[in-house]
């Protein structure tokens, strides 16, 4: 059964198309990011889901039911918010329990499901501490008790690691991929960070100006983009212009090739320039121009090296050659 | 070279200033205990505790207490509800003209007493509404609502939106949100405002004397008394009362606030 259907549902304000035209169905049990530019409409979606927006067209359908009209608090979904949206005022075990004493629970039941919940996220003994005397991440697993006390059937996460520095986020990626694993809740997932999307989600949505991309496993965006908007934006694929796949290939289309799959050989189908080599210590980035197409390769620690300006042969399998739709 | 102590000068321009600002308030404390009950002579005379007894038993005194207290408590009553309401539209939702609004809100604090009270005293006459504690509680409350209203405002500002979405998210409707998250995030908020709304009323005298009929609140009584060579000592123990009524109320705003936000109002 679909947890969540989008069917041509646009939310427009004024005259801008926030969400425009967006079909989706998100699978239950799934992990699904919606990744994106600011702006392209993907955190718009979440708030379609949410409740906190209504769409101007379209339906919306979570498990089988319409929601178009429903009010938040009438929706079997919680939200963690970019900013954690904690009550100041309410200490770590009121806030989580929050959703329970609305929904009328006793004291006593509400506090010990608060407590088990923040076990869960591995907070247990932090029940009595303000919001205020937390550090970030700190926050983050308050919000997230929060919402998965309430038992939500699909849990929404609006760039929850987008405040946290580097070794927190990734430590928080894998811990929410195996709480997601542990409770087989829906998850759906709102980020810009295209790392952050393909290393958790089931699958993913690739959001631009308000209209879907291109939706698929993240292996699917990875190494088989529809669109050179895609290519581009998730990760540093090199973009092949239409001119350049037609003499390569004699077919008129973009065409993208991983950087790691590109190869400096003697003899290859396409000469470049070196304009400049950086390591990153697994591998060195080689910024190559070919005529006006900037590319990226990255070679193995262990391959040759070329110098500096120096001209050289790029090769390539003939699968790694990925062909897409014309146009944006 | 710099010195971190003051210089002498400097000290004395400071006691100086201090006594210039609080010795007329003392002096007024200090007629509350003479005997002479004609003139303020200075020193007085001898010292008696007579006129507490007598002031205890002026119904005049009485009356116009009670008047006073029944005005500020009711415009801080409507300031309360109508500032709160105003700072949440305005800070809550966006809407053409909502600076404007925000602006006239604050404006009859900038306006001088007077004008306010002659623009009241002809809209009342216009409107042929007669003269009694009703016209006293819309004059005070013009200025009442503008204290509250900003300190609810200040207090928005910085409540984060997403709670009340959060609130929401979490299964609690319009009223449970406004219950459990809106109002103890600016409870103190408006405490603070009722407090100081409730002071500014307490001892206003300008639009008081264009809004009120024949009736006197305390400030105007004492006023009149003072026109009128009668038991003057009794004028220095109703201020003095005065001075403790408004003091504690500030007082209180001023330490619940300290070192959150700026207490709004506080110069009128």
């Amino acid at each position: 059964m679909s947890a969540v259907t989008f069917d041509h549902v646009s939310r427009h304000f004024g005259a801008v198309k926030a969400v425009d035209g967006v079909s989706l169905d998100i699978a239950e049990g799934e992990f699904f990011a919606m990744l994106g530019p600011s702006g392209s409409g993907k955190t718009t979606c979440l708030r379609l889901i949410a409740g906190f927006e209504r769409p101007t067209a379209g339906n919306i359908r979570i498990f089988g039911d319409p929601v178009q009209n429903l009010p938040p608090y009438k929706r079997n979904v919680n939200t963690v918010f970019q900013d954690y949206a904690l009550f100041p005022h309410l200490n770590v075990i009121d806030n989580v329990a929050y959703g329970l004493m609305i929904a009328g629970q006793g004291r006593r039941q509400r506090h010990a499901a608060a407590e088990e919940a923040l076990e869960l996220v591995r907070l247990s003994g932090y029940g009595a501490r303000k919001p205020s005397e937390l550090s970030g991440g700190q926050r983050q697993r308050v919000a997230l008790a929060r919402a998965l006390v309430n038992k939500p059937r699909v849990l929404l996460l609006d760039e929850p690691l987008g405040a946290l520095d580097l070794r927190l986020r990734e430590q928080m990626q894998e811990e929410l991929k195996s709480l997601q694993r542990q409770l087989r809740i829906t998850f759906v997932f709102v980020t810009h960070d295209q790392g952050e999307a393909l290393s958790m989600a089931d699958r993913v949505a690739v959001f631009d100006h308000g209209q879907i991309i291109q939706t698929g496993t993240p292996e699917d965006i990875y190494f088989r983009p529809e669109v050179p908007f895609v290519a581009d934006f998730v990760g540093s694929s090199n973009v092949l212009p239409e001119a350049l796949v037609a003499r390569l290939t004699g077919e008129s289309r973009p065409a993208s090739i991983r950087p790691e799959r590109l190869k400096l050989a003697a003899e290859g189908p396409l000469r470049a320039r070196v304009t400049g080599l950086s390591f990153l210590g697994l591998a060195t980035r080689v910024s190559l121009e070919a005529g006006d197409t900037r590319l990226t390769c990255l070679l193995p620690q262990d391959a040759a090296r070329p110098a500096e300006g120096e001209d050289v042969a790029l090769d390539w399998e003939p699968g790694d050659l990925h062909m897409m739709k014309a146009g944006a | 070279m710099h010195s971190d102590r003051a210089p002498l000068s400097l000290k004395i321009a400071a006691a100086a200033g201090l006594l210039f600002m609080h010795l007329p308030i003392l002096l007024i404390f200090a007629y509350a205990f003479t005997t002479e009950e004609k003139s303020f002579a200075w020193p007085p005379p001898g010292l008696t505790l007579k006129w507490f007894a007598v002031t205890w038993n002026r119904p005049d005194v009485w009356a116009a207490l009670q008047l006073s207290l029944k005005v500020a408590a009711i415009s801080t009553g409507m300031a309360l509800v109508l500032g709160a309401f105003c700072a949440a539209a305005v800070s809550r939702s966006r809407f053409f003209g909502r600076e404007t609004i925000s602006l006239m809100v604050i404006l009859p604090i900038a306006l001088p007493g007077v004008v306010t009270g002659i623009a009241l005293r002809s809209a009342f006459s216009i409107a042929d509404v007669p003269f009694s504690t009703w016209t006293i509680v819309l004059g005070h409350a013009t200025f009442c609502v503008v204290v509250v209203y900003n300190n609810a405002v200040a207090r928005f500002r910085r409540t984060s939106g997403s709670l009340i979405e959060a609130s929401m998210d979490l299964g609690a409707n319009s009223f449970q949100t406004l219950r459990h998250v809106i109002m103890p995030n600016i409870a103190t908020a408006l405490l603070v405002g009722g407090m100081l709304a409730f002071a500014l009323s307490f001892d206003e005298v300008i639009v008081t004397t264009f809004t009120a009929g024949q009736q006197q609140t305390l400030p105007i009584w004492m006023l009149e008394e003072l026109v009128r060579p009668r038991e003057r000592p009794v004028t220095n123990v109703v201020a003095m009362v005065v001075v403790l009524v408004t003091l504690l109320p500030i007082l209180g705003a001023y330490y619940l606030t300290r070192g959150t936000d700026q207490v709004a109002g506080q110069g009128k």
